[in-house]
């Protein structure tokens, strides 16, 4: 139970996927100027990611892993070239189910959520994460873990940046480094402060 | 006549790291050093090119209802190529760049590319695009690289120029260059000298920064 927690832990500070994998950059960016969008972002990458990674743990393991195939009697086959396209294809289902449920039976969250969740096909933060489960070898359990762990990490980072913007909004910086170049400024000095964090889980 | 203008363009005036901010992740995290970053903006004007030209010979039979799909199955063919070229011919690079090969297919340089070009343009058009917005991308990622792999270990290429402190030289490497943040705040100034250099413009009216972000 320990290294559940280790790697939620490890997850979401240590390795977060914003601000040390510097995935998911492009949303971050633009999704950030009000802490009520980041907060229904990042709820959504929690749950997108906590989903899919360990689905894709499945599928990985159960068709494209080298030697994965041997349940059916197709043992020497090697189908792992194939992942991206897998990968993509499930995170996009999912998304759409997740979609479709939120719609049917939490209309509220489904309207707070908004056009974000359809984009979260394309973030690299929610590819990455499938990828990372991948190279790591980790187990379905430990994979939950990591979803569940690099999500929350996202959407923390997300948040805490949206409070930054929004007081940003009010300072006076010199007129080419107004809005954007202060974002990635400030975004660094975050990062700086996440690496603080890389003692926390031994 | 186009065919230069859609080439020239996103190099600067409409770069699409810089202006349009979009592929930031893996101009952010491949950028340590040069090699890996040369190796990386390769293969994304390689996928650039293949996947805009194909989606633009395509546009007329992609029905519109489920062209999003399309489009990402065209890109990651034109992925998994590149990274089985790159697991064969260039085997540490490929250890180092890790995930952020498979990663291009969710780079917003290429999706973009491909909706707001490619689909409403001919192929030899797409590929000057494709091209130009390529170059754009490889012209900030090896900017920043040379930066953070001069400062953060007195090299480029790997071939040391600044002789470093511990081998007798002069040169004490500043290590926060090799870490996640030097890269946002190379970024960060890099866009501070684009968009003063857009403000100044005469001509201001041509061009409508996206001051919001």
């Amino acid at each position: 139970m320990s290294s559940f927690l280790d790697i939620v832990l490890r997850a979401m500070f240590v390795e977060n996927l914003a601000l040390v994998f510097l995935l998911g950059m492009c949303t971050y960016l633009a999704v950030s100027r009000k802490v009520e969008t980041a907060l229904g972002l990042g709820l959504a990458v929690i749950a997108v990611q906590t989903i899919t990674v360990p689905i894709n743990n499945l599928v990985y393991q159960m068709l494209l892993a080298p030697g994965a195939m041997a349940w059916a009697g197709l043992g020497e086959i090697d189908l792992s070239f194939m992942k991206f396209v897998t990968f993509i294809c499930v995170i996009a289902a999912s998304v759409q189910i997740l979609d479709l449920l939120l719609e049917r039976y939490a209309p509220v969250l489904h309207r707070a959520l908004g056009i974000y969740l359809p984009l979260l096909t394309v973030n690299c933060a929610i590819l990455g994460g499938s990828l990372l489960m991948v190279q790591r070898h980790y187990s379905f359990v430990e994979s939950l873990a990591f979803g569940l762990g690099s999500g929350a990490g996202w959407a923390l980072a997300i948040i805490i940046f949206a409070a930054l913007r929004e007081r940003l909004r009010l300072c006076d910086a010199p007129g080419g480094m107004d809005g954007l170049g202060l974002a990635f400024v400030v975004t660094g000095f975050l990062a700086l402060g996440f690496m603080g964090l890389s003692g926390l889980v031994s | 006549m186009n065919f230069f203008k859609y080439l020239s363009d996103p190099l600067i005036n409409e770069n699409p790291v810089m202006v349009q901010i979009l592929g930031l992740c893996s101009a952010l995290a491949v950028s340590r050093s040069m090699e890996p970053a040369l190796i990386m903006a390769m293969s994304v004007i390689a996928v650039l090119v293949f996947s805009n030209v194909v989606i633009s010979l395509l546009r007329s039979v992609i029905p519109r209802s489920i062209r999003l799909i399309l489009e990402v199955i065209i890109i990651a063919s034109a992925v998994i190529v590149v990274d089985e070229l790159i697991k064969t011919f260039a085997v540490e690079v490929s250890e180092y760049l890790s995930v952020f090969v498979g990663l291009i297919i969710t780079n917003c340089i290429i999706l973009g590319r491909a909706e707001a070009f490619a689909l409403g343009h001919g192929p030899l058009d797409s590929f000057a695009d494709a091209l130009g917005n390529g170059l754009g991308y490889a012209f900030v990622i090896l900017i920043v690289s040379a930066a953070r792999e001069l400062l953060g270990a007195g090299s480029l290429f790997n071939v040391n120029l600044l002789p470093l402190l511990e081998d007798g030289g002069w040169y004490r490497p500043n290590q926060l260059m090799l870490y996640a943040p030097s890269a946002f705040f190379l970024i960060g100034f890099l866009i501070w000298g684009v968009r003063s250099m857009h403000i100044f413009q005469v001509n201001k009216s041509t061009h409508r920064l996206p001051r919001h972000l």
